[in-house]
């Protein structure tokens, strides 16, 4: 029995976002689910009720019906108070579903209270490991993506000025500097953003694996002068840092606050407050007209003069505190969650026959499992990976060869000369001079070829062997001085053997000719 | 009739020639012209010896000489590319077929009377010549087949095949002198002659029997190798230092081959020699290390995207490429890549493939320049900084289980290191493991995917997604 997948109309206020998209519904029902979407869940992010119904999901109307008649419900934002129906979305959870939403599961201990009473799994996106594997399904890493570009869009909305640089009929422009506080994925995306845009990106981050992200990106890596250990916590966030590294910090934000025009601050820990980074001086000792979008607004701001959720102006600097950003490019986000969430039911159904499998042997599952048939399962068990190269991790292959070999080396290749020298001799005292003398070709001829045959490129290794086979057929030679012979056998033989040295000669030289013809730059 | 000293001056030029044609070889450029100075001192050779020394038969060699041409130049035409490996076999064993009947038209011929310890040494050299003509013409004839396919392609174990090796060796040098006594004694020693021929047939034919597929450039290189000792001992039997000189060119050319190819895949070049690589057995140390994690498959339509995403890309082409012929295609690949202003390069293992510099030649006949093909050593550093990694039908070459097992019958090979880019494409036909029959945990790891399918099919469609 195939389960259905319910994705209900977000309620909370100016959340354009959801939970799936007619793209998305297709993959789901390769999966083998059944797909059911509220009647104008998609609208907010231009995906009408029509192209739901065509990409094959049942559009529903009642809201208290699709929330009955599912199985599994897919959302964005965690189970809030309805609005309309005047009741909590969590009341209207059956036992035996599961939930897969955003729910801030350090924050929200009660929610997951609630969550656990009604019986029911939940996945809190959240959760999901930051490992390479789990990528496809890193719903914060997407919405992160989005809300850097479009806190730079925010930004240049309030900035007065051009963010490149021109010179025009109309005098000089100068390019705008911005300085982007933490390059993680939605830092990296500002950077990004900002630089394509045209202006001077400087971005800092206390994890030096950032430095290559930052500049490959186009911006500026700001270095500290200070000595201390990598800032690279575990699961790909930074930690805090010591107090001298934060005083070093902190007098060079105070320098860069002079120049910049533009700030964005993405600096944040998971499950605690904002780290405050951009003081009251600091606004203050920015241009008249600069601004400041604060990515870390929901959890307290990186600068406290921040508000979330609105635009504000102190100090003449405009401070952006918006928390909605992933939902301000509804259609895009919701694609991209929609995506991510597709991925996920995809590593929870490994039969492809439309029945969910919570696996905690999975890492991904486990971490983004916060209630497991009405029992918290939060927190999970620290996830190993980190995406940070170890110091260590490449372990030299026989690293430290013996120190012993090149005495014997040597001894042994000693041996060897004073045993070739004496097989030398031995040869030359009872051989003819006759063969002596072929024998002296002989082996200046095997030097000549060590030493021309080395010089040869890798690349021509195979011509070199078509080409050798060709000019060893100069064994022909061997056979024309037996062609002559009166013997019939030896002048058969012979020319049995001018026959196929023949063939070797001419096709070893015209096959190397063909290969070597096909070598261009 | 030349004299003998417009002879001999015209086997300095031609020897001088061939060192020219080897030299040429160091580098693209230069090699076109080495080929011609190897033709043109092939001429040289074969007109002096002919004024020199043919007196009679002339329509009979004229036409030896013609037919032989035209099979050679008919055969060099038709070849495809991705046999290249079968024609060089097939070719070895002509050199060798022809050694040994020269060896036996010298033997047969009493035209110059030996005495003493000339005839002695005179015989050992035919004796030798003939023994290594021998093995080259089975063990090329055997190479040969393996290599297109006409009979299988793993190991061949006998039983104590060692013994068997020894024996045949011991009953070669017996035989051998029973041979020198009878010939010194003026007997007819024909039969020992022909006892030898057969063991040494035997012998080439079980020695490459007993070596599997993987070790093939080895094989190859060494019976390329084993053609010019032919032409060096067929040298001394005449008291030819043309023969000589060219034999020991060819000879240390294919040893020095062969070290190359024994070297990249870590192995002694004896152990190749005595066969037993990549059978069940031996890959014990493999099987026990159970590689962890799972595999993760990719669409066509999402390498496309990562392709599109990527800034450097790098293809590592091995033997799959070669039997879906995809070259064609994976040049075309590689010329839209780098019209949307990818870097786009290839690393190239020593031994992928079936002979030394097979992947090299596949790439140039699709026309891939060669300047973006690069050698693993030159460029197994940069993986770090390339976004995709494509591997076409490519196993052993790049299982980290070299660096990471110890006790993997692969350990210690160089290998390339795909798994510090980025994202690794690997695509495969089925989950089989390489001819070393080892696991590769290259295939598990969290940055590989796996395309599956056909390698020239599903670059056919990475082609049409990346339009």
């Amino acid at each position: 029995m195939p389960l259905t997948i319910g994705v209900p109309k977000e309620v909370q206020e100016n959340e354009r976002r959801v939970a799936t998209t007619p793209e998305a519904i297709g993959q789901l029902q390769k999966l083998g689910f059944e797909v059911a979407v509220e009647s104008g869940a998609g609208a907010a992010a231009k995906f009408t009720d029509e192209a739901y119904s065509e990409a094959g999901a049942s559009v529903v109307a009642d809201t208290k019906e699709l929330w009955a008649s599912s199985d599994i419900i897919l959302k964005v934002r965690a189970p809030q108070q309805h609005p309309e129906l005047g009741v909590n979305e969590a009341d209207l959870l059956k036992e035996g579903q599961t939930l897969v939403s955003f729910m801030a599961p350090a924050q929200n201990p009660e929610l997951l209270e609630t969550l656990a009473s009604k019986k029911i799994n939940a996945l809190a996106v959240e959760g999901i490991p930051r490992i390479s594997r789990a990528q496809k399904m890193d719903c914060l890493s997407s919405m992160a993506n989005i809300a850097g570009y479009r806190a730079v869009v925010e930004a240049a909305q309030q900035f007065g000025r051009f963010f490149t640089g021109q010179i025009t009929a109309a005098g000089k422009i100068p390019p705008a500097k911005i300085l982007v506080i933490g390059a993680g994925v939605a830092g990296l995306s500002a950077i990004g953003t900002a630089a394509s845009m045209g202006a001077i990106v400087r971005a800092f981050d206390t994890r030096m694996e950032a430095k290559d992200q930052v500049e490959s990106l186009g911006g500026e890596f700001l270095v500290l002068e200070f000595d201390d250990d990598d800032g690279s916590g575990e699961g790909g966030y930074a930690k805090t840092m010591s107090d001298e590294f934060i005083a070093a910090e902190m007098a060079m934000f105070a320098e860069q606050a002079k120049e910049v025009d533009i700030v964005i601050t993405t600096a944040l820990i998971p499950g605690r407050p904002a780290p405050e980074l951009w003081t009251e001086e600091m606004v203050k000792s920015m241009k008249e007209g600069s601004v400041i979008v604060d990515l870390a607004a929901e959890m307290g701001g990186n600068c406290k003069l921040t508000e979330a959720n609105k635009i504000v102006t102190k100090h003449g600097v405009t401070l952006i505190g918006y928390t909605d950003l992933p939902s301000r490019l509804p259609t895009q986000s919701s694609q991209l969650y929609a995506t991510n969430l597709r991925h996920l039911m995809t590593d929870m159904c490994p039969e492809k026959d439309g029945n969910l499998v919570i696996d905690f042997e999975d890492e991904v599952v486990r971490g983004a499992t916060v209630v497991k048939a009405g029992e918290i399962t939060w927190p999970p068990p620290a996830p190993k990976l980190s995406a940070a190269p170890k110091a260590e991790a490449k372990p030299e292959p026989q690293a430290a060869p013996e120190p012993e070999e090149p005495k014997s080396k040597v001894g042994s290749n000693i041996a060897a000369a004073v045993i070739a020298g004496a097989a030398l001799l031995g040869m030359g005292a009872v051989a003819p001079a006759d063969f002596m003398a072929h024998f002296t070709v002989f082996v200046l001829a095997c030097f000549v070829g060590y030493m021309v045959v080395w010089n040869v490129t890798a690349s021509l290794h195979t011509p070199l062997m078509s080409v050798t086979n060709a000019i060893s057929s100069i064994i022909i030679i061997g056979a024309l001085f037996q062609i002559s012979s009166s013997d019939g056998l030896l002048m058969w033989l012979s020319a049995f053997a001018v026959f196929i040295t023949m063939a070797n000669i001419v096709g070893g030289f015209a096959v190397t000719r063909r290969m070597l013809a096909m070598f261009q730059k | 009739m030349l004299s003998q000293g417009v002879m001999t001056a015209s086997y300095i030029g031609a020897s001088i020639l061939f060192i020219l044609a080897l030299g040429g070889l160091s580098s693209q450029e230069s090699s076109k012209r080495g080929n011609y100075c190897g033709m043109a001192g092939m001429a040289l050779a074969l007109v002096a010896t002919i004024l020199g020394v043919v007196t009679a038969n002339w329509e009979i060699l004229a036409a030896a000489m013609i037919g032989g041409a035209v099979v050679g130049f008919v055969l060099a035409k038709k070849v495809q590319m991705t046999q290249m490996p079968e024609l060089v076999a097939i070719l070895h064993s002509m050199v060798g077929l022809a050694a040994v009947l020269v060896g036996f038209a010298t033997f047969l011929d009493h035209s110059t009377a030996y005495v003493g310890a000339e005839k002695t040494i005179h015989d050992i050299e035919i004796y030798l010549g003939i023994l290594i003509g021998a093995l080259t013409f089975s063990g090329s004839v055997i190479a040969y087949l393996k290599l297109s396919a006409k009979i299988g392609g793993k190991p061949l174990l006998l039983p104590a095949r060692h013994w068997l090796n020894l024996a045949m060796g011991i009953g070669a040098i017996v035989v051998g002198t029973m041979f020198v006594s009878q010939s010194g004694a003026g007997e007819d020693a024909m039969t020992p002659l022909l006892i030898m021929t057969a063991i040494a047939l035997v012998f080439g034919i079980h020695m490459v029997m007993a070596i599997g597929g993987a070790d093939m450039p080895v094989v190859v290189s060494m019976l390329n190798s084993y053609s010019g000792w032919a032409a060096a001992a067929t040298g001394f039997m005449l008291g030819n230092d043309l023969l000589i000189v060219v034999g020991a060119l060819v000879g240390s050319s294919g040893a020095i081959l062969s070290y190359i190819m024994c070297k990249a895949m870590n192995r002694k070049f004896l152990a190749v020699i005595a066969g037993g690589f990549g059978t069940p057995k031996a890959s014990a140390g493999g099987d026990s290390a159970e590689v962890e994690g799972e595999i993760t498959p990719i669409e066509s339509d999402e390498v496309v995207a990562l392709l599109n995403e990527a800034k450097e890309v790098m293809i590592i082409p091995g033997y799959g490429m070669a039997v879906a012929q995809a070259q064609h295609t994976v040049r075309e690949m590689v010329s839209k890549l780098r019209a949307k202003g990818k870097n786009v390069r290839f690393g190239i293992h020593p031994v992928a493939g079936r002979m030394p510099g097979h992947m090299n030649v596949l790439l140039a006949e699709a026309k891939v320049p060669y300047d973006i093909v690069f050698e693993m050593e030159e460029i197994n550093d940069d993986f770090p900084d390339v976004d995709v990694s494509i591997v076409i039908g490519a196993n052993d070459i790049v299982n980290p289980a070299a660096q990471e097992v110890p006790d993997s019958p692969i350990a210690g090979m160089p290998v390339l290191e795909p798994w510090n880019g980025e994202t690794t494409i690997i695509l495969k036909r089925s989950m089989a493991t390489g001819y070393a029959g080892v696991e590769n945990p290259l295939f598990y790891k969290d940055n590989s995917r796996m395309l599956f399918g056909d390698a020239k099919d599903s670059i056919d469609s990475l082609v049409k997604g990346l339009d």
